[in-house]
């Protein structure tokens, strides 16, 4: 009898290991496409973007817009499986945008500016993004479901545990995009003068790389990025909350942690750090207790500026004067 | 020779003048606390006494974080925070320690708190403001310890690590709240319940209700005047050139002797004290029930935004932002969905054609800054 029992235990502590480790993966792929966004831009203007969550539940609302839109235009019998992929190109088509407008009209003008006075015009555009979209006539401020765009059939069962749909198409997207942008960083002329310029603007613009203009592509890949993460967000949790919402700002932040941990400007690491976040946040969930969910990145976070302030990837950057 | 000797500035001052120097602002902060109490308190409705609080606390809260965003350049993102320590720890204090000591929540207040004076005479201070005193010493102390272990990672490094930490921070202390158990309602359910529960039962997400009010005129105007008192002097002495030079040039700063990293430790403890203490003032006005959400980045923004307006480093600057920032929404009723939209917009567009802010670095009572406009604009 005692053996039975404990073997039932046994299967139980698989399955919550395993049912973890997909939540864990799963949600981490999303912070890591979100990350990416932060990461860029720090690495380039060397601010933190506060106003990059607010792309991502712009992106997760224009979704919900759009599939709104279309299957009422559309008049389907049944949802079309490139819907999914339809909404998601368009609302990062527009997010991409948004980027761009923001970028050329709140933190251009700021080019030479203290950053310090950068950061304050991020939080800025934050809260203007973020109290538009609570207007009634924007988003309103209720929460809302988004139509359902894919059927969630479970596809594989490992003991209790579902892999569905959902978590292959989620992961597999946004894994799929860290994959191209990896190599438009690293393959492309592009992504070369991204990294110049990110290495030194000044040296940067000597060597004829339009400096402003590799800034705003950063801003619309990075947008871009962000409405792929609120579209995919969307799709997993189904009801958006109002764009005010603390949630959403507590996402964006936990993506920038992924970031620093990851190291700051290293796109590698925001992908790595994503991952930990996911995996470390889940973890705890599951093993720990469930209402600290938010306590343990951020205590992640302050463990890893005192161990290795420049996160697991980055580099000790030494200040010249 | 003997003129040299006169100026020479290492001459310690005579002990009266110190004396006097250490006692006026304390003699000055009652006096401005008596008046507005004792005076402007009687002729106003309740309805403005009431915003005159909070525009006393918002003062409080802006002039500290001034200390953190302005002196030093840092950038802390969860003042809110450090209010909604304060506030709690204090409200623990006063309320528990009032039902633990007289054996009931109310209100025991002096002359002091509005309170009339019957023909026995109350006098000028109640058994409860002397609690009420300690409490908010002690919601500082609290907020300050907190500061010190959040400030030590994240401003031994350069960069915004402080704001997001600070803001990481903020969340934490809101999540944590919102696990607290309910309040203990009766004087005796208090004395039987062990001592470690106390400071545990503040409500969790429904708030911390029935803190007795002592936060009137008087309180929160004397810890106002100290609170600019501190600044000033702070800002005229050799830490506040020090924090300064951390502003302009950390390398260079570093360069000259200035053990930066403590002293950035130093003004944001020093901020976090007074929050503490203003979250202490606030938790204890009338008409205001802790909650969680106080502890939350929405709150932090509007002292951001109070600092940032008035100008980085300036204390009048401060003073006059938080006063226009609380009064604002009262004006801004009719379009009330919009007053962040206003708020966003002001901020964006004070960092592209005014980054300074309002005031800049200047005073209101610096001499300069009026006779510069007078010469009109040269400087």
């Amino acid at each position: 009898m005692v053996g039975c029992d404990l073997l039932g235990l046994r299967v139980f502590l698989m399955d919550l290991l395993l049912q973890t480790l997909k939540d864990g993966l799963t949600i981490g792929s999303l912070y890591a496409l979100i990350a990416l966004g932060y990461t860029m831009v720090y690495g380039i203007l060397k601010f933190i973007n506060f106003a990059h969550s607010d792309v991502v539940v712009l992106g997760s609302w224009l979704s919900l817009v759009i599939a709104d839109k279309l299957l009422v235009l559309g008049q389907f019998q049944a949802v079309p499986w490139w819907m999914g992929a339809v909404v998601l190109i368009l609302a990062m088509a527009l997010c991409g945008t948004i980027g761009f407008t923001i970028e050329r009209l709140a933190y251009k003008p700021l080019r030479k500016a203290p950053r310090l006075n950068v950061l304050i015009t991020a939080i800025g555009v934050s809260l203007f993004l973020q109290n538009i979209g609570q207007q009634r006539w924007a988003f309103g401020t209720g929460p809302r479901r988004i139509p359902t765009l894919l059927d969630d059939a479970t596809l594989l069962s490992i003991g209790q545990v579902n892999v569905k749909m959902l978590d292959v198409v989620g992961a597999g997207t946004a894994l799929l995009l860290m994959i191209a942008l990896d190599w438009l960083v690293f393959h492309t002329r592009i992504g070369r003068a991204m990294r110049a310029v990110s290495h030194s603007p000044a040296n940067a613009s000597l060597m004829g790389i339009p400096v402003d203009r590799v800034i705003s592509f950063t801003f619309v890949l990075g947008s871009t990025l962000a409405a792929a993460g609120g579209f995919l967000w969307a799709m997993k949790y189904e009801t958006i909350k109002q764009p005010a919402d603390a949630s959403w700002t507590l996402l964006g932040l936990k993506a920038f942690v992924a970031a620093v941990v990851g190291g700051i400007g290293n796109i590698r690491g925001a992908m790595l750090g994503g991952l930990a976040i996911g995996l470390l946040e889940n973890f705890g969930v599951a093993y720990i207790s469930a209402s600290m969910r938010d306590v343990y990145v951020f205590s992640l976070l302050i463990v890893v500026l005192l161990v290795r302030p420049g996160g697991i990837l980055g580099k000790a950057v030494v200040e010249k004067v | 020779m003997a003129d040299l000797q006169r100026d020479n500035l290492n001459q310690p001052p005579s002990t009266a003048r110190a004396a006097f120097d250490a006692v006026w602002p304390l003699l000055a902060a009652i006096g401005v606390g008596l008046l507005f109490q004792l005076v402007l308190r009687p002729n106003l409705n309740p309805y403005t006494a009431i915003l005159m609080l909070t525009i006393g606390v918002n003062i409080v809260l802006a002039v500290s974080l001034t200390m953190v965003n302005g002196f030093t350049g840092q950038f802390s993102m969860g003042h809110a925070g450090f209010l909604a320590v304060g506030g709690y720890a204090s409200g623990i204090i006063t309320y528990y320690g009032s039902q633990k000591l007289f054996g009931s929540g109310a209100l025991r207040a002096g002359m002091l708190n509005g309170m009339p004076i019957d023909a026995s005479g109350l006098p000028l201070l109640g058994g409860g403001e002397w609690l009420f005193v300690i409490a908010l010493i002690i919601g500082g102390l609290v907020s300050a310890g907190l500061g010190y272990i959040v400030g030590l990672p994240s401003l031994r490094l350069k960069g915004d690590y402080l704001a997001i930490v600070t803001l990481g921070f903020g969340e934490i202390v809101r999540v944590l709240i919102q696990q607290s158990g309910p309040v203990i309602q009766s004087p005796e359910q208090v004395k039987d319940a062990p001592l470690w529960k106390l400071p545990t039962a503040v409500g969790g997400a429904l708030g911390f209700g029935n803190i007795p009010q002592y936060s009137s005129l008087f309180w929160v105007y004397l810890v106002a005047v100290i609170t600019i008192l501190v600044a000033v002097r702070l800002k005229r002495s050799s830490y506040g050139r020090a924090f300064l030079s951390i502003r302009e040039d950390e390398i260079a700063a570093e360069a000259m002797g200035v053990n930066t990293t403590k002293f950035k430790i130093r003004a944001f403890v020093l901020a976090a004290f007074f929050a503490g203490v203003a979250g202490g003032l606030y938790g204890h006005q009338l008409g205001v029930s802790l909650s969680p959400t106080d502890a939350g980045f929405q709150k932090s923004f509007d002292f951001i935004i109070m600092v940032v307006l008035g100008g980085m480093g300036s204390i009048s600057g401060a003073c006059l932002a938080a006063i226009v920032v609380t009064l604002l929404p009262e004006y801004l009723r009719g379009v009330a969905e919009y007053r962040m939209v206003i708020y966003a917009l002001a901020l964006i567009l004070m960092m592209i054609f005014r980054p300074q802010g309002l005031l800049g670095v200047h005073e209101l009572w610096d001499a300069a800054f009026w006779r510069r406009k007078k010469r009109g604009g040269a400087r």
